[in-house]
């Protein structure tokens, strides 16, 4: 079977045409059964093809948010994470990161949660942030 | 009434004024803009050995609206490797820092003159500047509600991507719990995701054109990833409610854009989000007399990034609105090279050859050239396009061809034209071929 995926790595955002067997195509094939990759056509580079096979098997993004600053320049503070996380446990990361709050000043690339759950990504800050200026 | 009567210089008996007028103050470069643009022409410049720069910005910090885009994505290309927006712009700012480039920051720009005087607005009130050259990095800005003049009431709820961007990212408010999209830029397509992370309840994205505006990596993660269907050849065509947003009335449109009676279709929400383009920032560029092309809605620019007036540069979004900041950041970095040879030369050579584009393309950046160095030509193609060619022609000879797997109108084409390649003086005209 084939099916055509919008590759989200860089800009470019190839269209790559993967042909696979299993579990897509053959009704008789457990659904739980990994596809097996049969041809990758349409990928301008090499993470093109790695982006398919995690798609295909178990996709992963990358979650940026923002988390609650005391003390600061400004009231939040921009974050994401170091690595990406299986896409269906994006909502999980974000749940976590709800009960979060730093305390200013904060740098960039600063970790705020390590390995956030068990994931073995951490989240990182992406903004300075000050300590707010006395009145 | 005596005290304002004696703030106001009042003439002597010598006929002088009794307070004299702030003096002018001379800098070799201004720039009109901290954001991506500005920021890199600055350290660009720098590099090149010129130091009396100014960076003129009227938010509180630099960076522009870098700041407030929080998703990652950014610096694939000037960078190769994925940031968000505020770690983008840290990198320009660090530099500029480390280089003590000054950067007035709370200070509004009011006009621009031909004559490069450039008159601010700031807590110290208004100050005169003079530049030897002007850098024109305003950006751009969002088309609203009233843009595209959508009936209905005039309820609170209704917010461009942009500003709901900040409410939510720079500011820590939530501003709705069920939303509806108009338009599928790429800053709708972003905030979609970013409302469904934060709980509420993304509806629908409606489109006008047949064809996704946004980038197609943001369709897929923004989008396909959390289940939000898309439709196109959708507008709305009625925003309802009392005091907040209670529904949007969207229809079907034909082949002119024209909403079709029969199909309109209810959605209940409180938040609309409009997504629905950008438009270069342009009110000073005029003021200082540059002539501005329809197309792009920027200045019309040589090779050099020189606008119609000598002297005054422009590059960013508000010479041509970009898909991506990498290709702000190195377009900067170019213009930066000119505004040095400028400063050396006292002024560029003339650029007598005009680029001309059909139908198929919607504009070309620069507009003229000189034909004597190379550079870089970018476009946009109206429609989207698969196996296509672009073509430059002098009379019938074809001095470049580029083929393309694919065209769309959300991504910018850049392509490389050398000096060597002309074949006279005449005009270039640059066509689209499907294959």
């Amino acid at each position: 079977m084939n099916r055509i995926f919008t590759c989200i790595i860089c800009p470019v955002g190839c269209e790559i045409e993967v042909t696979t067997r299993n579990p897509f195509g053959y009704p008789d094939k457990r659904p739980d059964e990994e596809p097996v990759i049969l041809e990758i056509n349409g990928a301008n580079c090499e993470r093109g093809k790695a982006y398919v096979e995690n798609e295909l098997k178990n996709p992963q993004r990358i979650v940026t948010s923002s988390v609650r600053v005391s003390g600061g320049n400004m009231p939040i503070v921009s974050v994401r994470l170091s690595a990406p996380v299986p896409r269906d446990r994006m909502m999980d990361v974000i749940e976590e990161l709800r009960h979060i709050s730093i305390e200013a000043p904060a740098k960039i690339g600063q970790v705020v949660v390590k390995n956030i759950l068990g994931s073995g990504s951490d989240v990182i800050v992406t903004k300075q942030v000050q300590k707010a200026s006395p009145h | 009434m005596k005290e304002i009567k004696s703030q106001i210089p009042s003439m002597n008996p010598m006929g002088s004024t009794m307070q004299t007028l702030p003096e002018t103050i001379l800098h070799d470069v201004i720039i009109i803009g901290g954001g991506p643009a500005g920021l890199a022409a600055a350290i660009e410049l720098k590099r090149l050995g010129v130091s009396d720069i100014l960076i003129l910005e009227r938010e509180k910090e630099p960076g522009g609206i870098l700041r407030q885009c929080i998703h990652d994505g950014f610096g694939l290309f000037r960078f190769k490797e994925s940031l968000s927006g505020p770690e983008y712009a840290a990198r320009f700012i660090e530099q500029s820092k480390a280089q003590e480039i000054e950067c007035l920051t709370n200070t509004s720009v009011l006009e621009i003159t031909p004559q490069k005087e450039v008159i601010t607005a700031s807590g110290n009130g208004l100050t005169t500047y003079r530049a030897k050259a002007v850098i024109l990095a305003m950006g751009c800005r969002e088309r609203t509600r009233e843009a595209i003049l959508i009936p209905g009431s005039r309820v609170a709820g209704v917010y461009t991507a942009g500003v709901a961007q900040s409410y939510m990212n720079l500011k820590n408010i939530m501003i709705g719990r069920t939303a509806v999209i108009l338009g599928s830029g790429d800053i709708g397509l972003i905030m979609a995701r970013r409302l469904t992370l934060e709980g509420a309840q993304v509806k629908a994205v409606f489109e006008i054109q047949p064809h996704a505006n946004g980038l197609p990596r943001n369709i897929e993660q923004c989008l396909n990833d959390f289940h939000i269907p898309l439709f196109l050849s959708h507008t709305i065509t009625n925003i309802k409610g009392h005091n907040r947003l209670e529904g949007v009335t969207v229809s079907q449109v034909d082949g002119n854009l024209r909403p079709v009676s029969g199909t309109e279709k209810d959605y209940a929400c409180d938040t609309l989000i409009i997504s629905v383009g950008l438009i270069p920032e342009n009110e000073l560029s005029e003021m200082a007399g540059t002539a501005i092309d329809p197309r792009t809605h920027g200045s019309i620019v040589d090779e050099f990034y020189q606008t119609s007036v000598k002297g005054i540069f422009a590059a960013g979004n508000v010479l041509q609105v970009h898909d991506l900041v990498d290709f702000v950041s190195l377009e900067a970095e170019r213009l930066a090279a000119s505004v040095s040879l400028y400063l050396e030369k006292t002024s560029l050579p003339e650029a007598g050859i005009s680029i001309e584009s059909d139908l198929n393309i919607a504009f070309t950046v620069p507009q003229h050239i000189t034909g004597r160095s190379d550079c870089i030509l970018s476009l946009r193609v109206r429609e989207p396009v698969k196996k296509c060619k672009i073509i430059l022609l002098q009379g019938d000879t074809v001095i470049r061809e580029a083929r393309l797997p694919k065209a769309i109108p959300a991504e910018m084409i850049q392509i490389p034209v050398c000096a060597a390649d002309l074949v006279s003086l005449e005009k270039i005209k640059v066509v689209l071929e499907h294959e």
